[in-house]
């Protein structure tokens, strides 16, 4: 019996050793070929670089949130335009699913934190990126890339100042989303004789309408807290202006002053009119409440376009949020270039590719967002987009928090929480000593 | 084995035993030893550290600050709310547990035709991920289909009320206690099954010949007896529950109010989407703390009945 036991544990040892050697086998393989595609792109200079483009190799490993839908579509669309130019290289998708990015955030931090960058990665501009990745030393500045390809002219100054720091341009925006947008149901507004509010008013007029009829005023999607803390921002936008606003983010308007005092009664009445089971759902679910006609109105990003889109819906309007005529409360996905990407020339012609106008005009039609570039726009939008693109023209141009521009991610984290548990707790004291705390916690020294 | 220590045993004062077998043992069980030692207790004391520092950035920043995230911890409105829902869910998740156990392991100790059927039937949940329960569970319970739909087809729900489940805030956590009651109660059933099939027939046979109902059978023979299945049920259950993170992320997130936060997901979220390295390591030390001092004293009490047997 001995015996026995004893060829079985050999066995077993042996499995367990075969088993490890071919994991480890296999780590090898992959990274020899990232040594292999690096012999043939060092031979290209970087000013010939887009000549070489089909004799370039080796991987481009893209990270991203866009995993459904439009987005996914445009991120194709751009993936087409770049094997055009460059067919020998193998894209890699790394695409991360999860509303506002928060998963692919945290998967990508563990990256490069721990030393495993992509070669480019979807960002938000602003001091998402600045406080972050740039503070810790774990990006290359693209100035030498924005004036070969005269990025610096091509897209209009309120992006230049958000997308640079130090003195340096740290990333390249690809597309511009509007965060202060209301989508109605047409129909429902047309049934009940209601026009597009303008002021919070008009607003709470209208709502106090569809209340009556039985059909929610206002779809709200929180399970993903950002939903919350989004509509909430509309509102410190429209309360305050674009001035006050701006001021709070570097400590020249007061969290604890009477503009949010003011901010947060509005949002307590907003919340009067939402659907009870908003934390249950998400943004794009409460967004199939306004499409069955089961409520009237909501106030999301303008991505909520690509998703009507998506859904084949067509019977909606829009307008600003209440407040916010004339405020543009901008956010950006751009592309960063990390220290130590593996396939260097790949990613830099890929961020040529994401600022160029073929490029932006490529993508944003698909993904429902306006391009960066000023002298892009020529391509299939649809009316919404075409009127972002006037507005984007003029209107002023505020950094949104939620989605990165204007804080970094730990302020906005502990921004976020308050406002999730004043969704319920609807204390305006409490909320209000909160937010100068999360102020005070992550507040940077500009 | 035995034979070649037996050889060996002879010539032992003042020399040094070198037993090949023990060279072996020692030389199988180092790798993982020093494993776990790195792996687990080296970054359990790194945790420590990072706990008592600053690094709230991206940036590591070790300047010593004490205890002050523990200090800072405790107010935050998240984090209590975050004990309060943990204080809930384990009291209920496995008082709850341990009653549908028993009662299904008495139920399928009737010694019935169809026992094997309907003993893997109720251990099926504990198959599957908490993700996959958590997910389902999520469409059961949202007020605006599943359960209600069906209680409102019964007649019992009214659709333009209906209970909120786990984005009521007085719920809330209790509602993810169903979903996690639902998957661990045929691990505590089987536990209990093999328990009562362990309890000889003679003492329950002497007991009824003395007059005892079933009733006072259950009550004073059988539950004492199962009294360490009970604690093993309590201790695996109280950890499962201490540390639940991946029910809570599918099937609701943090909540409204976060009435079904807890503290993993607070840890998760503070460190990986907020950055706040040294806040995630407080949430994860406190953790640390709660479990050890619901297992720790199981394994002495243990190791102190091994070493009496």
């Amino acid at each position: 019996m001995q015996k026995h036991n004893r060829s079985v544990m050999t066995l077993v040892a042996l499995f367990a050793m075969i088993t490890m050697v071919l994991s480890a086998c296999d780590n090898n393989s992959t990274t020899s070929n990232a040594t292999t595609s690096k012999t043939p792109a060092a031979a290209n200079t970087p000013a010939a670089s887009n000549s070489n483009g089909s004799a370039a190799t080796g991987k481009l490993e893209m990270f991203s949130w866009w995993t459904t839908g439009g987005e996914s579509a445009g991120l194709k669309a751009m993936y087409k335009l770049y094997t055009k130019d460059r067919p020998n290289v193998e894209i890699v998708n790394q695409a991360v699913a999860g509303a506002a990015g928060s998963d692919a955030k945290a998967v990508l931090k563990s990256r490069m934190l721990g030393g495993d960058p992509p070669d480019s990665f979807q960002v938000h501009m602003g001091h998402e990126l600045l406080d972050g990745y740039v503070a810790a030393g774990q990006v290359e500045p693209l100035d030498d890339l924005y004036k070969s390809e005269g990025f610096d002219k091509a897209f209009p100054q309120g992006v230049l100042d958000i997308v640079s720091g130090n003195g340096h341009y740290w990333s390249v925006p690809v597309n511009i989303h509007r965060a202060n947008v209301l989508w109605y149901n047409k129909k429902v507004f047309t049934d009940n004789g209601l026009a597009a509010p303008v002021t919070f008013d008009d607003f709470f007029k209208a709502a106090d309408v569809l209340k009556a009829k039985g059909i929610t005023p206002l779809a709200l999607g929180d399970k993903v807290p950002f939903a919350s803390a989004h509509l909430f921002e509309t509102v410190l936008v429209g309360t305050l202006g674009a001035e006050n606003y701006k001021g709070l983010w570097n400590g020249k308007t007061k969290w604890d002053g009477p503009e949010v005092t003011q901010a947060l009664n509005n949002f307590k009445k907003m919340l009067g009119y939402i659907n009870s089971d908003h934390a249950a759902l998400t943004w794009d679910q409460a967004n199939d409440m306004l499409i069955a006609g089961k409520a009237g109105m909501t106030i999301m990003g303008d991505w909520v376009d690509a998703d009507y889109k998506a859904k084949a819906f067509t019977d909606y309007g829009w307008t600003t949020s209440p407040g916010t005529k004339g405020l543009y409360d901008a956010l950006s996905d751009t592309f960063a270039l990390p220290k130590g990407a593996k396939n260097k020339e790949n990613a830099l012609a890929w961020l040529k590719l994401a600022g160029s106008q073929v490029g932006q005009d490529a993508f944003n039609p698909l993904k429902g967002s306006i391009p960066a570039r000023i002298d892009a726009g020529k391509g299939d939008y649809d009316a919404y987009l075409l009127s972002a693109i006037a507005d984007w023209k003029k209107d002023t141009i505020v950094p949104s928090v939620v989605h990165g521009a204007a804080a970094k991610d730990g302020w906005a984290t502990a921004y976020t929480d308050s406002v999730n548990s004043f969704v319920t707790s609807l204390d305006v004291g409490k909320t209000q000593k909160a937010l100068v705390q999360a102020a005070a916690d992550n507040m940077t020294s500009k | 084995m035995e034979a070649t220590s037996s050889v060996q045993a002879s010539p032992q004062v003042g020399r040094r035993r070198f037993n090949f077998d023990r060279v072996i043992a020692i030389a199988l069980i180092a790798p993982s030893l020093l494993a776990i030692a790195v792996f687990v207790y080296f970054f359990i004391g790194q945790t420590a550290y990072v706990s008592l520092v600053r690094w709230n950035d991206l940036l590591p920043d070790y300047t010593f600050v004490g205890l002050r995230n523990y200090d800072k911890l405790f107010q935050i409105e998240r984090f209590q709310a975050d004990m309060s829902n943990t204080l809930k869910f384990t009291v209920v998740f496995i008082f709850v547990c341990l009653a549908v156990g028993l009662l299904l392991a008495n139920l399928l100790d009737q010694k019935i035709k169809g026992e094997a059927i309907f003993r893997n039937i109720f251990m099926f949940p504990l198959a599957i991920s908490f993700i996959v329960t958590g997910v389902a569970w999520r469409w059961l319970l949202t007020p605006s289909s599943g359960v209600n739909l069906i209680g409102s087809a019964i007649g019992i729900v009214d659709m333009k009320n209906p209970p909120g489940w786990f984005t009521d805030p007085k719920i809330g956590i209790l509602a993810v206690a169903i979903a996690a009651v639902w998957q661990t109660s045929g691990y505590v059933m089987a536990m209990y099954l093999a328990g009562l099939r362990s309890i000889p027939d003679e003492i329950k046979e002497a007991a009824r010949i003395d007059g005892a109902t079933e009733w006072q059978l259950f009550r004073q023979i059988t539950l004492p007896l199962l009294q360490p299945i009970t604690l093993s049920a309590v201790i695996i259950l109280g950890h499962i529950s201490l540390k639940i993170f991946d029910l809570t992320k599918s099937m609701t997130g943090p909540g409204a109010g976060f009435s079904t936060d807890v503290p993993a997901l607070f840890m998760f979220e503070t460190t990986f989407s907020g950055s706040h390295f040294s806040q995630g390591a407080a949430i994860a030390m406190v953790l640390l703390v709660v479990v050890s001092v619901l297992i720790i004293p199981y394994l002495i009490y243990n190791f102190r009945n091994e070493v009496r047997s």
